[in-house]
């Protein structure tokens, strides 16, 4: 079976770069010299945390956490025996079962790859590999499309801006078709910043042309002649493939002068955004490429009349642009039969937190967060309980176990009371605490605040230092109505979205587990026994004296004498869980405690009188 | 002008195009409260506090909201008041209250918002003070700012943008640490600040304010001696000595701006070295002398020497109209074309 023809595809997105997949494929290529077999390179398959990934093809099999001292057992028994290797064969983590073809696992199988159709699966530095699956087809048949009836495709289909607004694309492009002016500008905003999100990196790091397509057909559709893509600096993997896909573009005529021979000229260059996520807001973003510090401005005007060095200027989402190619060669009709009434076509979510399967998935809207969770992620890791789920990154909310059934879609998350956002989902098992949680995302909004306007400048930092004090014991009675109150204020008041949205995490956190609150002010108890202020670590009668947790604790707290019940010293004790991450499974002799403290005697005070 | 009319809280109000709604509302005696708003400058929506309702639709920045024909303006509701008051809560939790202290406390837009919304000191028990301890800067010899007391409402960066057109201050750092300041946030002394004072007299609170203020007990309009532009100038004047100065809106030279000079270079009036008479180097020492005394002995000299044996420089603080005559009397009575002019003010 030698003579077969194989393609093997190594990762090289930007986890998989991380952990070595360049080395990897320079030594599959060296070991496959002379056998009938191709060996290249992919953008991101979505489940970096099985990276360094390899695939070998026509067979379809996935093999996971590659290292580089694996090639020559991929290669000799593998392609020169056609026996698979079983040991590097993905395994399920939930179920164990190995599973060796990559559209069998779990996580791919339910998925509705659009966005993502060609990440992990083309060269995204070779634009032949993207021509071979119909990489600007949607183009050429735009270019022989009016203005107007690519605008009115794009208005049929349904699709909403993908950035997190959900704002109707099709009637945006209407808005700056018809301002009025000479030069019109098309922004791609590739400005990614929510913690965890990499699903726009992904795409270009992937796919670049989809990106530059989507681009090309927007600025004939609205009559500009220049595009700008804003990509965060700390992206350079994707700036470089942009880069080089751009200039492929150029070299076959999709950017330029006259492209396709049809009089159109296009332009696309890359800025390179200076690390602010409120850049991502796009009046933000629209004056930092203006050379300004990136702050926000009061809309209107809206950037369709007044966007780019004040010129009408067509600002979407990398993967609102990445959809465009697939709605023109495909129709709208295709495209809004996907997904539910509102919100047509898929979403693409960064997956991550306390669950099995973590990595970027796209699933066509309307799924639910339990199929997404349950179905695709694999459940919670280690079987603990699922808590919550946090949707739309730090301007999102976290919903509850009674929320699993929402289907995913703007509406519904809105209705929720959080939002899609640019696709970060976090899930979060028994042992979060949920205020804590709220506070965390508190602290990345107060930081990223631009400092223009005061409810989200001052507010943030605000409820920041009530969150501090409550999960550090320093709450006080009407701390929750005072942050409810500013919640309200911050979100009707702030200039722009950043501020609008940063109380989500606070809202929905006290809507679904006030009582988390309040036990944390009123009883000295975090729930989820986090906190450190609120717990304390207690040895049971289990305790065999192994001494494991007397060894390890770092300040001396723990005291017994070998096979005797230990005993922690609570004064001592700096509740770091050093004990009980060690304390032997089979033993658990270690208990955490909360809500002991405001048991304890208060020192009572004797006032003596001459 | 096209004038048009609309309604706030039901008051019909005429209005003219382009004037936004809180344009329209202040030239109608209609206070909205407001900190970052500036007759002078572009407005920009930053503080948060002059929302209001058009036909319904809550909270937007008046400032920023052109006034429209026919629409129904509302200047407040609960929802509006409790979101200015929020934000009022929150800037005073932010800022550096000890008022006492201050030099805008009897001008302290801050105090004059918070009145009016009737903020009291109990509904602010449960907001934690957020006290930062910025350092002051006082490296320039005019004025002072405390970071401590600014309320960002940028003001000043416009100023300094839009009016003196220089671009010395901006925004450092971000979300609560955000400070107005110099380029690579030197102290304003080292830094391309020209001194004029134009973002000092436009500060709403006391964060940029002059070093030793006196309060004047009345003014005198005039015109600054200092050179030939003219500006418009009202001296404050306590007892016989100068104490403060103020520009002149009105005047066609200056539409209230003022250099660093005629701003703050007032001290030599009262200052002890001033010449006030002439002085002749009489036996190696200076001895006092009338101008008649003076001006004679000048022209004497100065008959002795023509051409180009003669130069004569001319000061910028002098009017045009004397340097002019001097010009003339340099070419036409001393024979030469040698003359020039300080003017490097």
């Amino acid at each position: 079976m030698e003579d077969k023809k194989r393609t093997i595809l190594i990762c090289r997105g930007t986890g998989c770069e991380s952990a070595k997949s360049p080395q990897i494929q320079a030594a599959l290529e060296e070991k496959v010299q002379g056998l009938n077999v191709e060996v290249k390179f992919t953008g991101c398959h979505g489940m970096c945390q099985q990276g360094p990934i390899v695939v070998v093809e026509p067979e379809d099999i996935f093999y996971a956490h590659v290292k580089l001292r694996d090639v020559p057992k991929i290669v000799e028994s593998h392609i020169k025996n056609d026996e698979v290797v079983e040991r590097l064969v993905y395994e399920d983590p939930t179920t164990k079962e190995k599973i060796p073809t990559y559209h069998d696992i779990p996580f791919y199988k339910r998925q509705k790859r659009l966005v993502l159709r060609n990440c992990g699966q083309i060269d995204p530095e070779n634009i032949d590999d993207a021509l071979a699956r119909d990489s600007y087809a949607g183009l050429g048949e735009a270019l022989k499309m009016e203005p107007v009836e690519i605008v009115a495709e794009v208005k049929k289909s349904g699709l909403r801006g993908r950035g997190g607004g959900g704002f109707p694309t099709g009637l945006k492009w209407e808005f700056t078709q018809k301002a009025a002016g000479d030069v019109k500008y098309v922004l791609c905003n590739a400005d990614e910043g929510d913690p965890g999100a990499f699903m726009d990196r992904s795409v270009l790091e992937g796919d670049p042309h989809a990106v530059l397509e989507g681009m090309i057909i927007a600025g004939f559709a609205i009559s500009a002649k220049q595009g700008y893509i804003y990509c965060r600096a700390e992206y350079p993997l994707a700036i470089k493939r942009l880069q080089i896909a751009i200039e492929q573009a150029r070299e076959h005529g999709y950017l330029g002068k006259d492209i396709l021979g049809s009089g159109f000229d296009f332009d696309i260059e890359i800025f390179h955004g200076a690390g602010a996520f409120v850049c991502g807001e796009e009046t933000a973003l629209i004056t930092s490429i203006e050379g300004n510090r990136g702050m926000p401005r009061n809309r209107p005007p809206y950037p369709a009349n007044e966007g780019l060095y004040g010129k009408p200027t067509l600002l979407n989402n990398v993967k609102t642009y990445a959809n465009i190619p697939l709605i023109i060669t495909n129709g709208s009709g295709w495209f809004a039969d996907i997904g539910t009434e509102n919100s047509k076509g898929t979403a693409v979510f960064a997956l991550t937190g306390k669950i099995a399967n973590s990595g970027l998935i796209e699933v066509p809207m309307g799924v639910t967060l339990r199929e997404i969770i349950y179905d695709i992620g694999g459940g919670i890791l280690d079987s603990k309980e699922f808590k919550a789920v946090q949707t739309g990154g730090p301007s999102g909310g976290c919903l509850p176990e009674s929320f699993l059934d929402t289907p995913v879609d703007y509406d519904s998350l809105i209705e929720a009371g959080s939002m899609m956002g640019s696709g970060g989902m976090v899930v979060m098992d028994e042992d979060t605490c949920m205020v804590d949680v709220a506070r965390y995302f508190l602290d990345f909004t107060e930081k990223e605040s631009c400092g223009k306007c005061v409810p989200c400048r001052i507010g943030t930092k605000q409820m920041l230092t009530i969150l501090e004090d409550i999960v550090e014991g320093r709450g006080k009675p009407g701390d929750i109505d005072r942050l409810e109150e500013l919640a309200h204020g911050i979100k009707i008041g702030s200039l722009c979205g950043l501020g609008q949205t940063a109380p989500n995490p606070v809202l929905t956190t006290i809507r679904y587990f006030r009582d988390e609150y309040e036990a944390h002010i009123y009883d000295n108890a975090c729930p989820a026994k986090q906190c450190k202020e609120f717990i304390s670590y207690h040895i049971v009668d289990s305790c065999i004296g192994c001494g494991l947790c007397r060894r390890n604790c770092p300040v001396d707290a723990i005291t017994g004498e070998q096979k005797e019940l230990h005993h922690i010293d609570q004064e001592l004790c700096i509740q770091c869980g050093e004990c009980y991450e060690v304390c032997p499974p089979k033993v658990f002799s270690i208990e955490i405690h909360t809500g002991e403290k405001s048991t304890e005697p208060e020192p009572v005070l004797q006032v003596v009188t001459g | 002008m096209d004038q048009f009319t609309f309604t706030i809280d039901g008051q019909t109000i005429t209005a003219e195009d382009g004037m936004s709604i809180m344009d329209a509302a202040l030239a109608n005696d209609i206070y909205i409260p407001y900190l970052c708003h500036h007759p002078d400058l572009e407005p920009v929506g930053a503080c948060r506090l002059c929302g209001v309702e058009v036909d319904g639709r809550p909270m937007v920045m008046s400032c920023m909201t052109p006034a429209k024909e026919g629409t129904d303006v509302r200047t407040n509701s609960p929802a509006i008041y409790q979101a200015r008051k929020v934000a009022m809560e929150l800037l005073i939790m932010d800022h550096d209250m000890d008022c006492l202290a201050c030099e805008a406390a009897d001008d302290c837009d801050l105090l004059k918002v918070s009145a009016y919304l009737g903020i009291q000191p109990e509904q602010l028990e449960g907001l934690r003070p957020l006290g930062r301890q910025l350092p002051i800067d006082d490296s320039n010899p005019y004025f002072q700012f405390d970071p401590n007391k600014c309320i960002l409402c940028g003001i000043c960066v416009r100023t300094c943008n839009e009016i003196v057109g220089l671009g010395a201050l901006g925004y450092i750092n971000r979300g609560i640490e955000t400070v107005v300041g110099t380029f690579g946030d030197k102290g304003f002394v080292d830094s391309i600040c020209e001194s004029c004072g134009e973002c000092v007299v436009r500060c709403p609170v006391g964060s940029l304010a002059p070093k030793k203020p006196q309060l004047a007990a009345r003014e005198i309009s005039t015109i600054c001696a200092y050179c030939g532009v003219g500006c418009g100038i009202h001296f404050g004047v306590r007892g016989d000595e100068i104490v403060s100065t103020r520009a002149d809106r009105e005047s066609p030279a200056n539409r209230g701006s003022l250099c660093v000079k005629g701003r703050y270079g007032f001290n030599f009036i009262n200052h002890p070295d001033r010449l006030t008479t002439p002085l002749i180097k009489k036996d190696g020492q200076f001895v006092e002398s009338s101008w008649e005394e003076a001006i004679t002995l000048v022209a004497d000299k100065l008959s002795n020497y023509h051409g180009e044996e003669f130069a004569a420089l001319t000061s910028a603080k002098c009017t045009n109209e004397d340097n002019y005559v001097v010009q003339k009397f340099t070419r036409a009575v001393m024979g030469t074309n040698t003359i020039d002019h300080c003017a490097r003010l």
